[in-house]
């Protein structure tokens, strides 16, 4: 895991925060991400996120559910143990689809929770940097991914002239890692060169 | 908003084609009417009777399925409803006539004495069958008579108290007192509409009505299968509205974001309607008791077999697989193509649920069944368009509007 230099950009306003956004992105610098206190309706689209495929996934899981209840259920009752029940024929396709939709129902929800965890990089003992505490309070916290070339101090008055309450510069792992928060807020920072 | 078209002009090649249609209908009703309709031959004439009985029962009740939308989404305050709402309402004007002409239809059958439609209608075979006796206090003709009138006079009157009420945000700003006593008046209005709606169309009139064909058999199922049935058709109907007036360069503020929730309607209701279709098939299947096999039998193994499976795939599977993408709901041609395949899917349900229980050796399917199809979607044109003309096509000062205009999914 590799840490990487970031610009931090408060804000306390939608109105402002939107323009903001488009502006950084016009000035050519890459959005690492927006820290919302909640869901902000139509940030993704100005951040320029692609549309997610967790539901092309679901609908994988889903298949692959009802393609096992399907297969299994009917070896089970034409191969393997054939039972006489009701006088109704083997391969009784009605009786089975309520147990086809269930399990096409639990793949899809299970499978979906755990592509969304995985995609957020959610899991138990999982942490992850915080840019700004109040990002999870009252403020919208724009973090942006520096590169070599960036010259910091101008990117944050860029981010003041256009209406960030606070700015700063923040050295910090990017992905996620194991342990405590207290412990080890620093990971690998002894093994880590970062460039400056 | 000084630039929106919120004045819609019938186009004369509007009028030419819904007249044309008309024409078409009215050649094969009467064509019909004298080789069929007064012929001696009673399966003949069962053959035109129960023909108009299900279109007409058809069309006014997706037609009244506009209203039921507007009621929903009113008592539910969902405001995406009202850069377009003025198409529903306009849909729902045609439930007094189509309404009449219903009602025509079924007076006609019941005081025509039409017993090989309504088998409960032949006095001397309910005398001597203890099950059609245990259900005379429903099946018999003036309850059958009343129930119809209040059902359809009530559909109108309490559909049109709900219009009417609207006709206020087109005329002066609210403020805010007089917005929220206008949203309570309209919570009110919607929903003793859907209080008699539930009562009818969600129990007893699809039971009246086309179950009571089969008077032996009963399921508890039918009406709400009837009901999804009309109203998945409803809500093609009214996403084919939108994008014609999309096309013609009215409704500016309807956008993707409002056929996107149309379209949602269409699949969910898609999805309902399968679910009740097999709740009903599924357990009568399973239970195997003649007198509940009966009206599955000649729709699983008879003449009806194809029309039965072709039922589930259009309103099941071409759903399902085709408008699932979020990309599909918000695709103009492909929802065109999908209200226009919902509306004749659920015409042949409709088909099957009257025809499959009248003519249970062949399917009559043919030039009759069309040449009326033709005359209701003739006068649904003609009417529709004219009603749309009659008012501004946004109610401008509703309280609702902004959130509608703004509205994303």
């Amino acid at each position: 895991m590799a840490k990487k230099k970031f610009v931090v950009g408060c804000f306390d306003d939608e109105a402002v925060l939107f323009p903001a956004v488009k502006k950084v992105r016009t000035a050519g610098y890459k959005i690492h991400d927006v820290y919302t206190p909640f869901a902000v309706h139509g940030l993704d689209h100005a951040m320029g996120l692609r549309e997610t495929s967790l539901h092309t996934a679901g609908f994988i899981y889903g298949i692959t559910g009802t393609a096992t209840a399907l297969s299994s259920i009917s070896w089970i009752f034409t191969k393997d143990w054939p039972l006489n029940i009701g006088g109704k024929p083997h391969f009784a396709l009605p009786a089975w689809i309520p147990i086809m939709f269930e399990l096409t129902v639990l793949f899809a929800a299970v499978g979906m929770v755990l592509t969304f965890c995985y995609l957020c990089q959610l899991a138990p003992f999982v942490k992850k940097h915080h840019f700004h505490a109040r990002a999870t309070d009252d403020l919208f916290v724009m973090v942006i991914e520096c590169t070599d070339k960036t010259n910091t101090d101008d990117l944050q008055a860029f981010l003041t002239s256009n209406g960030a309450l606070e700015t700063k510069v923040e050295v910090a792992e990017d992905g996620w890692w194991l342990g405590r928060y207290d412990k080890d807020e620093m990971p690998f920072e002894e093994n880590q060169i970062v460039a400056a | 908003m000084a630039s929106l078209r919120t004045q819609f002009e019938v186009p004369g090649k509007m009028k030419t084609w819904s007249y044309a249609l008309i024409g078409l209908g009215l050649a094969a009703l009467l064509y019909g009417m004298f080789t069929k309709g007064f012929s001696s031959d009673e399966h003949e004439q069962v053959h035109f009777w129960g023909t108009l009985m299900y279109n007409t029962i058809f069309w006014t009740l997706i037609c009244n399925a506009s209203m039921f939308f507007i009621s929903v989404t009113t008592l539910a305050q969902a405001g995406f409803t009202q850069t377009f709402r003025r198409i529903p309402e306009a849909i729902s004007t045609l439930v007094p006539i189509f309404g009449a002409i219903t009602f025509a239809v079924l007076l006609y059958i019941v005081f025509g004495h039409k017993h090989h439609i309504y088998h409960w209608l032949d006095t001397e075979a309910v005398a001597a069958d203890p099950i059609l006796k245990g259900k005379s206090g429903f099946l018999n003709p003036t309850f059958f008579v009343i129930w119809t009138t209040l059902t359809i006079a009530l559909w109108s009157f309490l559909g049109w108290r709900i219009r009417k009420l609207n006709d206020e945000a087109d005329a002066a700003p609210m403020d805010r007192e007089t917005s929220e006593k206008f949203i309570h008046r309209g919570t009110v209005r919607t929903a003793m509409f859907t209080v008699w709606f539930g009562l009818t169309v969600g129990s007893t009139v699809p039971w009246l009505w086309m179950m009571s064909i089969d008077a032996h058999w009963y399921s508890t199922m039918y009406s709400w299968y009837t009901f999804v049935s009309s109203f998945v058709a409803g809500m093609s109907l009214i996403a084919l509205w939108v994008i014609y007036l999309k096309n013609k360069g009215y409704l500016e503020l309807t956008s993707q974001e409002h056929l996107h929730d149309i379209g949602k309607f269409m699949f969910a209701f898609s999805i309902f309607w399968t679910y009740l279709w097999f709740s009903q098939y599924m357990l009568i299947w399973y239970a195997n008791i003649p007198e509940e096999t009966v009206y599955f039998k000649h729709r699983t193994q008879g003449a009806y077999k194809g029309i039965f499976f072709f039922n589930l795939i259009v309103n099941f599977l071409c759903p399902l697989l085709i408008l699932m993408k979020r990309s599909a709901k918000r695709n103009y041609t492909l929802v065109t193509f999908m209200a226009v395949l919902i509306i004749f899917g659920h015409w042949i349900d409709f088909y099957q649920m009257v025809m499959g229980s009248l003519m249970k050796e062949h399917v009559s399917l043919g030039w009759l069944d069309f040449g009326i199809l033709a005359f209701f979607v003739g006068a649904m044109i003609l009417f529709v368009g004219t009603a749309l003309s009659k008012k501004p096509l946004i109610a401008k000062y509703h309280p609702y509007l902004k959130e509608s205009v703004i509205h994303q999914v």
